[in-house]
């Protein structure tokens, strides 16, 4: 059964210079235990259309769209607030930034049995015992020490560990990796994209993970939606995206990869005689 | 060559014509801001105007009208809207008058503090080191002095008059725009543009005033702003307590400061200055509220 | 052919931190004696993790920042910035790219007197010739004559990221530090931007030192490497060599968690995931 279901999805944001299609009838949903990669270059909206599932975008964004269902149940009628109360258990979100996401002034154990206590009703040792467990769950070192420290106190990596934490705290059914490790180094990236596929597994999630990295979407999905200025251009399974691309766009993205270079130079997007209209300033 | 430049101008139209647009959207979605526009608007009309419209001169004493009430009162004459004050002079002539007063040393003031202030704080923030800790030691100083108390003191040395009392007050205000710019240039020193020019090789002097400071103009115009309005206030309690403006300058605080005694026979003599002086300032106030929601990219990015 | 444009031996940058009211002043050493070599026309790729001192290093080699310890030769001539000042001529020799295209524009200058800059500081070409030069550059690296005028804030980051370039090669520099000027891009603009560089370097026979933490990318543009690891290179060599045939155990951690985007792995990983 399918965990998410989108279609026909538009979020519209109001800005100084007029209304702004971020995302322009977007259709896509997830399976269990299914890893869906949303690849997209900066701009294509890949962001905001899970934002707009999780009720997180701000007063000025309008949500349109035909279908949006979880589990079967249609969420679309929600008020944003409604909508994090029924599904914030169920579905889980990390960020780009880690550092970023977690709050300076509190230690992160804080943070994490403050989650606990939301979405859990856990209090007191039965929060700090599951902290603990979670800490080990990520692989933090030496969790029931790690747990009194402040966000700054520790590196992107571990950060985004404490982050990953929180998200599975509550066994969400699905979770949503928004750039998980664009922020970290290549090393750390990889250890950080080894423990989602081994916690997707062991816990059987859903996932969405957002993505530009080609490797990253190589290395995790099993389905991939290609997102390019607000609009879906293709979705495969992950092998016969990379082997077969149907969409010039996704071919472009493909051969754009220094690694796949054949020649002297890299073919570029716009030799795939794609419109590209470059960004030219709030006139526009 | 006047082709390439029309060209050349309208190429750079859209551009600022668009930035005005949005400066503008942000502005306007202050309705208080747009209301102290329009006040201030309204009083730089008046001021500048007030030769032609006062129906009499300032300081024209009128012996058969002495504490004449506003016209609607018993006893009030029309041809003294807003009465007269214990000497015979038409009171919204004066205030008319006044205005030109009020908003010459707001202008000044502002003025003589943001220049003094702007370099400094550059240097300051630009150099940092011994030069900084000296500056910025000496700013403290200053502010840890009651504003007016310290402006009341400096006139007391330089003499009471209304030149040395623009001269205190920008003083007073100076270390204000010190420390802002001295914040920004700080934060925009370490962008890479700036590195970019200096390996570029410019020096420390185009470094400083042609690179970074055009970009620190935001907080600086709001704190102009709202300081304009300080400006004048603090000029106003300089001419009440007699170290501002002499009379028979119709400048409101020496105005506020002659109606004293009268404050209980007469009430419009006080409460029509203090009405203007309260006017004035709170839509000044208003206005810079709205120019920091336009300008301060802080608080635009929602 | 082999002239050497750049040359360091035992380079050492050190920071002191702290030594304040409270607290043990502190010395981090963020470059521990780094000696490398680039010939002209040549790309070297210096590869490392956040915080392992190629940035500082970048810097160094810039003449923005002084180091430590150790020499620095450009085209042969030892570079002293602490004694007196740099001259003109040393600092118009090596210019820079930096990665963020968004900071790295004056805001209120227009393009046009982007490119301008460097020359009205450094020479007294007349200002027509300037506008023409400028104009010159502005197409060469990709953009047209159009955007003279315009400012920063009106471009997408690769079109920044061209302007950035343009504006280091007004000075006809002999030596291009690129500081991670693609990381912050786009695949596909990513892919133009690179290619732009290999251009430029045919036609100006530019030599470049390349920062990066990309192995793809490095794999693509450079003819050396050198890998960084806590302020130490701890390989250098060709890129051939450095990549078939890894030496120290830290480039070969960095090798296997390069994620791999060919279909072979793919299948791999999911037969793995199948069983």
């Amino acid at each position: 059964m399918a965990l998410l279901e989108i279609e026909n999805l538009t979020v519209t944001f109001e800005t100084a210079s007029g209304p702004l299609k971020a995302v322009d009838g977007i259709s896509l949903s997830v399976k269990e235990r299914e890893v869906l990669a949303i690849v997209g270059e900066s701009g294509s909206g890949k962001s905001v259309s899970m934002l707009s599932v999780m009720g997180l975008l701000p007063w000025t964004a309008t949500v349109k769209a035909d279908r949006m269902a979880f589990q079967g149940r249609d969420i679309l009628g929600l008020s944003p607030a409604d909508r994090r109360r029924i599904i914030g258990k169920d579905i889980a979100m990390i960020f780009q930034e880690p550092i970023a996401s977690l709050n300076p002034c509190f230690t992160v154990g804080f943070q994490i049995e403050e989650a606990l206590k939301q979405h859990m009703g856990l209090h007191g040792q039965a929060a700090r015992r599951r902290a603990v467990e979670l800490f080990e769950a990520v692989g933090i070192p030496d969790p029931e020490d790690r747990l009194g420290h402040f966000p700054h106190q520790m590196s992107g990596g571990q950060c985004q560990r404490v982050m990953i934490a929180m998200a599975i705290s509550c066994n969400p059914k699905l979770l949503i990796a928004d750039e998980p490790t664009t922020a970290l180094d290549v090393t750390i990236q990889k250890q950080i994209l080894d423990l989602l596929m081994r916690l997707q597994a062991e816990q059987g999630m859903g996932m969405i993970m957002i993505t530009h990295n080609m490797g990253v979407v190589a290395e995790t999905a099993d389905r991939v939606v290609v997102q390019y200025k607000g609009r879906k251009m293709e979705e495969a399974d992950v092998l016969s995206l990379f082997e077969t691309p149907q969409h010039p766009y996704t071919r472009a993205l493909l051969s754009a990869l220094p690694e796949n270079a054949t020649g002297d130079r890299l073919p570029t997007v716009s030799d795939f005689a794609i419109e590209d209209t470059p960004y030219t300033g709030a006139s526009a | 060559m006047t082709d390439a430049a029309s060209t050349t101008a309208r190429m750079q139209d859209p551009s600022r014509r668009a930035r005005l647009a949005e400066f503008w959207y942000y502005f306007s979605e202050n309705r208080g801001a747009v209301i102290g526009l329009w006040v201030f608007i309204v009083l730089v009309v008046l001021a500048l105007a007030a030769p032609l419209i006062a129906p009499h001169a300032p300081n024209a004493q009128y012996r058969d009208a002495i504490l004449v009430p506003p016209f609607w009162e018993t006893g009030g004459r029309a041809a003294y809207p807003l009465g007269t004050d214990a000497v015979g002079r038409d009171i919204l002539s004066r205030l008319l008058f006044g205005a030109r007063y009020s908003l010459f040393i707001g202008v000044v003031v502002t003025l003589l503090a943001l220049t003094t202030g702007i370099v400094i704080g550059t240097i300051a923030g630009y150099f940092r080191g011994w030069v900084d800790t000296a500056i910025t030691r000496l700013m403290d100083i200053i502010l840890a002095f009651p504003s007016l108390l310290l402006a009341l003191v400096l006139v007391a040395v330089l003499g009471p008059g209304l030149t040395n009392a623009m001269i205190a007050i920008a003083l007073v205000q100076q270390p204000h725009y010190v420390r802002l710019t001295r914040a920004a240039v700080m934060t925009e020193k370490n962008r890479d543009y700036v590195t970019a020019a200096r390996v570029a090789g410019a020096g420390n002097l185009r470094l400083m005033f042609r690179t970074i400071l055009p970009n620190c103009t935001a907080p600086l115009i709001v704190q102009a702003a709202l300081s304009f309005s300080t400006a004048i206030l603090d000029a106003a309690a300089l001419g009440f307590l007699g170290m501002g403006a002499q009379p028979p300058t119709p400048e409101w605080g020496t105005m506020l400061a002659e109606a004293r005694e009268f404050i209980l026979r007469a009430w419009w003599v006080v409460t029509f200055p203090g009405l203007a002086i309260l006017i004035t300032v709170l839509a000044i106030n208003l206005m810079g509220d709205g120019l920091r929601d336009a300008l301060d990219p802080k608080l635009k990015r929602s | 052919m082999s002239d050497i444009v750049l040359e360091a031996r035992g380079i050492v940058r050190d920071y002191h931190i702290g030594g304040g009211l409270f607290g043990k002043p502190r010395t981090v050493h963020a470059v521990k004696g780094v000696s490398l070599k680039v010939e002209q026309g040549k790309t070297l790729a210096i590869v490392g993790e956040s915080g392992c001192g190629k940035s500082t290093l970048a810097r160094i080699i810039t003449m923005i920042d002084e180091a430590t310890a150790g020499e620095l030769f450009i085209d042969g001539e030892k570079v002293d910035i602490s004694s007196g000042r740099l001259s003109p001529e040393m600092r118009r020799r090596v210019q820079i790219v930096f990665q963020n295209p968004y900071g790295s524009l004056n805001p209120r200058q227009k393009i046009g007197d982007v490119l301008m800059e460097p020359l009205i500081i450094n020479s007294d070409v007349p200002a027509a010739e300037r506008r023409e030069r400028a104009m010159t550059m502005l197409t060469k690296v990709g953009l047209k004559p159009e955007h003279f005028n315009r400012y920063p804030h009106m471009f997408s980051g690769g079109q920044r990221q061209r302007i950035a370039i343009a504006r280091a090669l007004m000075l006809n520099p002999r030596l291009l530090v690129l500081d991670e000027p693609v990381s912050a891009l786009d695949l596909s603009v990513q892919a133009q931007v690179l290619n732009l560089l290999a251009d430029l370097q045919d036609e100006f026979g530019l030599t470049y030192v390349f920062i990066s933490h990309d192995l793809s990318v490095v794999r693509y543009i450079a003819d050396e490497v050198m890998v960084m690891y806590f302020g130490e290179a701890v390989e250098y060599g060709t890129r051939d060599e450095v990549f078939s045939n890894p030496q120290h155990s830290y480039t070969k951690t960095l090798f296997a968690a390069t994620p791999r985007a060919d279909v072979e792995s793919i299948r791999k990983r999911l037969a793995k995931k199948a069983a």
